[in-house]
């Protein structure tokens, strides 16, 4: 039975449908990304998944639990074994690195500070940032700021963890990094990751399934492999970073050699 | 003209939702209130940002006003022969109206502003979606806190203005106009209410403390996230608690003092 299971997903801006009809199955212990061009709503999966949004229709279950059923204090509950790395960091700006660490602890536990302590450095050591913990996020690189995120989403060991847009605006070796760090924390704490994701070759190196959004829908699923050999030039297109093709390059409108005969000359 | 009634009607529309979405937040934060009796100290950090910090900008403001006053005050009693009941009328002026009000208005503008443009950044950097998914409620984390030390600086500010300003009289009346000391303190005391002037003052100071600590983080809680969004909320803040202090000013002053 999946960790997280999405059936008849309808979501709306407007009179824009971002999600129209998507199911989508997340399976304990594996990295399974979520890919799309921009604008498809991954991030808003990512919300509707730990309830900070409500579906139009259709149901999200995490763990068996109907997210959107639940109680304010219920959900809660729920998040707390729910980890989620924003595309920011979403640090708190005013707490030192070893603090926005313990935030988590100090807020939902009775631990000891000495033994909160032992906690925040053993995540800050898997994420290599220990000799960094008096820092105040404005020192940090964005790489590290991710890598701090990363080790405060797991300080409650969560079931799960969802990723937005981790390698976004990162370094080859910052990248490279977090690729590691992902892989290895879901091995090592076994985790099951969502991965949310436009970076096709840093995520399909690490994920287990992807699954490829557009306009709504979900377009193509299945193993990193059998996506590169799909026969879909869409998935094609996507996975090789092709510059035109089904999305084309231009903008649609009238064709060139019309515009440049057209009288009209803009005032 | 429909497309007047038309937009007339949404601007309605929208200006009822977001009072009805402010409401919402206030009933939500007030929840959070008991809670923080047990964690008092993140009411006392707040409370340094928003009074303590606030304090030097209202004893320097206190005095000027109460020397100006108590300029003012000279002129217009020295005519009337009246010029020892000088320390009656600053003492008045700002018990019953300047001090409540004119530090309000201060408060708006630098701890409420700040107020705003703190909470705003938070949300812009998803600070605060991020203590959502940690489970960790911020309108109880971090508004809660900054609501209570809202509410207890802003008469203990006011106070101070009070205080500071009745010295500046003071300061102008007798050392520079001459008028003699003991009248001053004296008719002050006799003339002065405990509880018709002063504590009618303290309760007007609570209620725009409340008011303008609730509209700076709503303002910024609201806020469209962007660079923009923040500094339209923040001019919003400063803008709307103006409005509200000087019209709940008249609608208190009426109710207190209106049968005198």
């Amino acid at each position: 039975m999946p960790l997280v299971k999405i059936r008849d997903l309808h979501f709306y801006r407007g009179d824009r449908a971002i999600f129209d009809g998507v199911n989508i199955d997340i399976h304990q212990g594996k990295i399974t990304a979520i890919m799309g061009p921009s604008g498809t709503g991954k991030t808003t999966l990512l919300r509707l998944i730990g309830g900070q949004l409500r579906p139009h229709r259709g149901t999200i279950e995490v763990d068996g639990q109907n997210v959107h059923k639940l109680s304010h204090t219920e959900l809660y509950e729920l998040r707390k074994r729910m980890g989620m790395l924003f595309q920011s960091g979403a640090l708190l700006t005013d707490l030192t690195v070893f603090d926005n660490v313990a935030f988590p602890l100090r807020e939902h536990t009775d631990l000891p500070e000495s033994m909160i302590r032992d906690l925040v450095l053993i995540k800050l050591q898997t994420v290599g940032l220990r000799c960094a913990r008096d820092l105040m996020p404005s020192e940090l690189s964005g790489g590290m700021a991710r890598r701090v995120a990363l080790a405060r989403a797991v300080t409650l060991d969560p079931m799960m963890i969802m990723y937005d847009e981790p390698f976004t605006g990162q370094d080859p070796i910052s990248m490279g990094t977090l690729v590691n760090l992902i892989h290895r924390m879901n091995e090592a704490m076994e985790l099951t990751s969502i991965v949310v994701s436009h970076d096709v070759a840093e995520t399909a190196e690490i994920a287990d399934y992807i699954y490829l959004l557009s306009e709504g829908k979900v377009i193509e699923e299945g193993s990193p492999v059998k996506l590169k050999r799909s026969s879909s030039q869409w998935v094609q297109q996507f996975m090789q970073g092709l510059p035109d093709g089904p999305v084309p390059f231009h903008y649609p409108g009238t064709g060139f050699s019309d515009d440049l005969l057209s009288p009209e000359v803009s005032a | 003209m429909m497309e007047t009634i038309r937009s007339l009607g949404i601007w309605g529309l929208n200006t009822f939702e977001r009072l009805g979405r402010g409401h919402l937040f206030l009933l939500h934060l007030l929840t959070g209130i008991p809670a923080l009796f047990f964690r008092f100290s993140l009411v006392i950090q707040q409370l340094y940002s928003v009074g303590v910090l606030s304090v030097f900008l209202i004893l320097i403001s206190g005095l000027f006003v109460g020397m100006v006053l108590g300029l003012q005050g000279y002129n217009t009693l020295v005519d009337f022969g009246a010029e020892e009941s000088l320390g009656v009328l600053v003492a008045l002026s700002l018990v019953r109206e300047l001090g409540p009000v004119v530090s309000a208005l201060l408060f708006a503008g630098r701890a409420g502003s700040a107020l705003t443009a703190e909470i705003g950044l938070m949300k812009s950097t998803e600070q605060l979606s991020g203590m959502e998914m940690m489970a960790i409620d911020p309108i109880r984390r971090v508004i809660a806190p900054r609501f209570l030390a809202g509410l207890i600086s802003m008469p203990l500010l006011a106070a101070i203005f009070s205080a500071v300003g009745v010295f500046g009289g003071f300061l102008v009346g007798h050392g520079l106009l001459g008028v003699d000391d003991g009248a001053f303190w004296s008719q002050m005391q006799v003339k002065t209410d405990w509880f018709d002037d002063v504590f009618n003052g303290v309760i007007k100071s609570m209620v725009f403390g409340f008011v303008v600590t609730w509209i700076a983080l709503f303002e910024g809680y609201d806020a469209i996230p962007t660079s923009e969004g923040v500094g339209r909320a923040t001019t919003r803040t400063v803008v709307h608690s103006a409005f509200a202090i000087l019209g709940l000013d008249f609608v208190l002053t009426a109710l207190m003092f209106g049968d005198e």
